[in-house]
Order: structure tokens, then sequence, then C-alpha cells
């Protein structure tokens, strides 16, 4: 063959190349260049944090409706992350649990180190009827222990809840606190006794 | 146009009213307040300061290479400012890049007037202690596109492309709350504690209405913000890193939101919370 031809057949091949259509995994690989090439650290929010644990990358790709295999796996191995107090006990202070609900403090390039991260429940649950600014991403929790109970067994399901939401619904709009260490075991506790203590503001 | 003690004096009231509605009733979310406030100085806009700013820096002489930003070309010609936010972002030949209004700027200010794109992008945003030039000179051209329907063209192949990487964008979890703009923006009727919540995915009126009002005078912060601060704080809501000023992530979901947004009039700069 000689150069010429060559020549002419590489550039129609690199050409062919540049207009076709691109496509869908191309665009997912480009997206997660982009994404660790633009972002920065700032405070305590390091450019590490757009790497993606196996959840959070099935999630997007998925934009949060998995295949039913798939999510039911994802499902079980987050529960499997799910660490019960040592203990066995589950109700803490409401009170306590009250200021940590209300609290949309932490984990922002804002927030400084020592600032202990709030639960944020709030921001996207009515909880106690006083408190009248809540947000409605999440159902509302009013009288939650007084519909659901206030046994071992329901204590038992909303900490797992709290701990990692994803355990019971994989792509939920809910972080998981325990899970990536944003709440305490005890502020967990803490938020058990809010939901389900007869004495606690949600309930009354 | 009215003073800026007028402005501040009508901001006072309005705040002290609100928080008296707060206990009062229990569903006069941000956005009815907003509105009452809005009625109040129904002729005007505090943003007018920072488009007056804004034209000023445009026509004067300016940086190492003391010329004025009348050269630069915003997609519709050299020194074309009318009409020419509602359709960015678009490709640029000369740049080989689809750029949103803000990175255009940072290319004309620096190719064009000499400044380094390190001493823009180190403090793009107005702070109190300093105002912010390619803020203000971003508030004057969206002014004069208002009124203009959005008609951001998707035909360039990059242009396209940048529209489907934003769109991922949008829906990219991550972080320790493992959010993603979709978490806050993709649901209508929803709002964190107080604030309404656009759903920017699904719901054309929604995101038009959004997209079409920013920049905006924040009156929480006394100031003018461009959409580049608007993605800024979102992300550091959602618990991200810091976008890098007029990046190409910052500019991919820039033009999923502005497409999203075609057709409706562009009513910027707006008023907000
Ligand atoms: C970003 C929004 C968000 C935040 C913050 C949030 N939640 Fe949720 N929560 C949700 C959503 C959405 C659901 C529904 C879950 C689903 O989709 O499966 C939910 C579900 C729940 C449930 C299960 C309700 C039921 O009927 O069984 C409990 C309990 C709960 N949240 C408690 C909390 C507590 C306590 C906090 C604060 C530590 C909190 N949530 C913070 C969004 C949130
Ligand atoms: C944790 C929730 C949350 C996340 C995540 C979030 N936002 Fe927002 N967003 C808000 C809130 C709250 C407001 C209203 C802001 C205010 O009044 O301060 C808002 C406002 C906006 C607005 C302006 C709407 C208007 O009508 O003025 C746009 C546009 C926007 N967000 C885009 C985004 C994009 C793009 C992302 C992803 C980078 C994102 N948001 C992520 C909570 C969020």
């Amino acid at each position: 063959m000689n150069a010429k031809l060559m020549m002419s057949m590489t550039v129609t091949a690199a050409l062919a190349l540049a207009m076709a259509p691109v496509q869908a995994a191309d665009l997912d690989a480009k997206t997660a260049e982009i994404v660790k090439r633009d972002f920065r650290d700032k405070g305590i929010a390091k450019a590490t944090r757009v790497n993606q644990d196996e959840l959070q990358a099935a999630c997007s790709k998925y934009v949060d409706k998995l295949p039913p295999k798939l999510k039911a796996k994802l499902e079980a191995k987050e529960a499997e992350t799910i660490k019960f107090p040592a203990d066995g006990k589950f109700m803490g202070d409401w009170k306590a649990g009250e200021k940590l609900a209300q609290s949309g403090k932490g984990m922002t390039w804002s927030d400084k180190p020592e600032d202990v991260p709030g639960g944020n429940c709030y921001n996207c649950h009515q909880l106690s009827s006083k408190e009248i600014a809540y947000g409605t991403i999440g159902p509302s929790l009013l009288n939650f222990g007084k519909v659901r109970g206030n046994g071992e067994d329901i204590q038992r399901y909303v900490y797992a809840r709290i701990y990692n939401a994803k355990a019971s619904n994989a792509c939920a709009n809910m972080p998981r606190f325990g899970h990536m260490g944003i709440l305490t075991e005890a502020q967990m506790k803490d938020l058990v006794a809010l939901l389900l203590d007869p004495e606690s503001p949600v309930n009354k | 146009m009215r003073t800026k003690q007028t402005y501040k004096a009508l901001l006072l009231l309005v705040l002290s009213a609100s928080f008296s509605a707060v206990a009062a009733e229990a569903t006069v979310t941000d956005s009815d307040r907003i509105e009452q406030y809005r009625e109040m100085i129904s002729d005007g806009n505090p943003a007018e300061f920072d488009e007056m700013r804004g034209e000023e820096l445009w026509k004067k002489a300016a940086g190492p290479n003391k010329v004025s930003l009348e050269q630069c070309d915003l997609g519709k010609g050299a020194g074309v400012v009318k009409g020419a936010y509602s359709e960015m972002p678009r490709f640029f030949k000369d740049t080989n890049k689809v750029q949103d209004l803000e990175s255009r700027l940072l290319t004309c200010m620096t190719t064009l007037q000499g400044f380094t794109e390190d001493e823009i992008t180190a403090k793009p945003f107005a702070s109190d202690k300093k105002q912010s030039d390619i803020s203000s000179l971003t508030t004057y051209v969206v002014g004069q596109s208002k009124g203009i329907k959005m008609a951001v063209s998707t035909k360039h192949p990059k242009v396209k492309e940048a529209y489907e990487i934003g769109k991922r964008i949008f829906n990219y979890r991550a972080g320790p709350y493992d959010f993603a703009c979709s978490t806050c923006h993709a649901t209508t009727g929803v709002r964190i504690r107080m604030q309404d919540l656009p759903n920017l995915s699904h719901n054309k009126k929604d995101a038009q209405s959004a997209y079409t009002t920013w920049p905006a005078y924040r009156v929480s912060q006394g100031q003018t913000r461009s959409f580049q601060w608007r993605l800024n704080d979102c992300f550091r809501q959602q618990r991200f890193p810091e976008p890098k000023f007029a990046s190409e992530a910052t500019v991919a979901l820039t033009t999923f939101l502005a497409v999203s947004a075609n057709g409706a009039e562009f009513a910027g700069p707006g008023l907000k919370r």
C-alpha cells in the first residue's frame, strides 16, 4: 500500500471516530474524568470526596432506578455494615436527640474541623408539631412512636435506618449517618429516643 | 432608580415582618416572603447597582494591555452584548471550547486585557470586603438579555456533549452524605426547612423559572450573585469539595440547566432570599 493512501485512510478513520455519536459509556467515563479534575480541596471538604463507592456509582449510573437484582445485592451489602450497640440498648436521651435533629451543621467546607455534625433531620422530615420549619424530602415522622410502637424491634429498626438508610432502599435520599461516621453510636441512640420515647415532642 | 438607602429600609421592614409571620403562620415559605419584598420594591432591584458597575467596567480600559472589553466576542460578534446571554453556553472556535458567560469573560479578560487567570479566579465572588469585577461584568451582560427568550442551541456536537455530561454531573452522587443535585432538585414540591426546591430535571416550568432568575441579588447577603456562585454554594450544601471557577464541570452543568430553560424569557438579574 502506498504511503499516501495509508495516510488518507488514517485521516478518514480518525474523522469517522471523531464524528461517531458518543456512546453512553464514553460519556460516563468522560464525566468521571472531568469531575476528578475539576474539584479541589476546600477546608474540610477534600477533593477525594468525589470518589464514589460502589453504591454511589450505581445509583448515579442508573439515576436511582437500579435493576432489581443489583438493588437487592447492594442493600444486603449495606445491611452488613450496620454495627448495633454492644450493650444491646437503643434508647438514649430524646432531649439531646432533638438538638441533633435541629442541627444542620457539619461536613461542608465552611464547617470547621471541630464543629460537631448534626443530624439534619428537620431539613428533610417533619418531627414534632412545635417545629414548623421542616423539610419535606423525607416522609413526616410526626407521632412516629405513637403509631409504630416503641418495643425492641422498632428500636432496632430505627437505629438501623439511621445507621445505614441504604440497607432498606439502596438509592434513598437519606444519608448513611453511622456508616459514613457522621454520627456516633450515642448520638444515634438519642435520635432513636427522639422518635420513640413517649415523652418526646415527636409523640406529644 | 431608588437609592440604596430606600432598599435597605424596605428590607429591614420585610425581614422583621417575616419573623413574626413565621411564628403566626405555619406555611409561609421563604419564597412567599421574598414575594412580599418584591412587591414592595416593584419597580427596582438592588442588582441594578451592580449592572451599572459592570457596564462601566466593560467600557473602561483596564489590565496590563489597557483596553476595554468592547472587542470581547460573546458569540454574537465582537462587542455585541444584547441577547448574548440567552444563547450561552455556546461553542467558541477560538478557544475550541463550550463556554458559559463567566468562562468567556475570563477568556476576554486574559487574552484582551492581559490579566492572568489566577488573579481573576483566586476570588471570583464578591465579599463584604471586596467587590468582584467579573461578577459585576456578568450582571451587566445578563441584564442585556432581559425579556429575550432562552435559546441555547445544542446543534454543535460539543454543546450536545456538554449537555449530556452536565446531566450526568447533576445525578452524580458522592461525598459523606451521598448527595447529588438530584437529591434536592429532582422532585416537584419539596423543600429543605422553609426553602422551596425547584425540580430542575423533570419539571420544565421549575427549570425555566430557576434559571431565568439568576444571577440575582441575594437579600440575605446584600450581594448580587452569579450563576457560577449559585452552583458553588449548592456544591457546598451537597458536601462536595469546591468546583473550580469556570471549569468544564461547571460549564457542562450550566449547559444542562440552560438548555432545560429554553423557550422561557430571561428575567434576570433576579431577586432572591
Ligand atoms: C436528605 C434528606 C434526609 C435527611 C437529612 C434525613 N432523612 Fe430520614 N428519610 C429520608 C427519606 C427520603 C426517607 C424515605 C426513605 C426511602 O426512600 O426508603 C427517610 C426515611 C426515614 C425513616 C424511615 C421512616 C419509616 O416510615 O419507616 C426514619 C426513621 C428516618 N428517615 C429518620 C431520620 C432521622 C432520625 C434523621 C436525622 C438523623 C433523618 N432521617 C435525616 C430523607 C432524609
Ligand atoms: C442539600 C440540598 C441541595 C443540593 C444537593 C443542591 N441544592 Fe440547589 N438549592 C438548594 C436550596 C436549599 C436552594 C434554595 C437556596 C436558597 O434560597 O438559599 C437551592 C437553589 C438552587 C438553584 C436556584 C433556584 C432558584 O429558583 O433560585 C439552582 C439553580 C440550584 N439550586 C441548582 C443546584 C445544582 C445544579 C445542584 C448540584 C450541584 C444543587 N443545586 C444541589 C439545595 C440543594
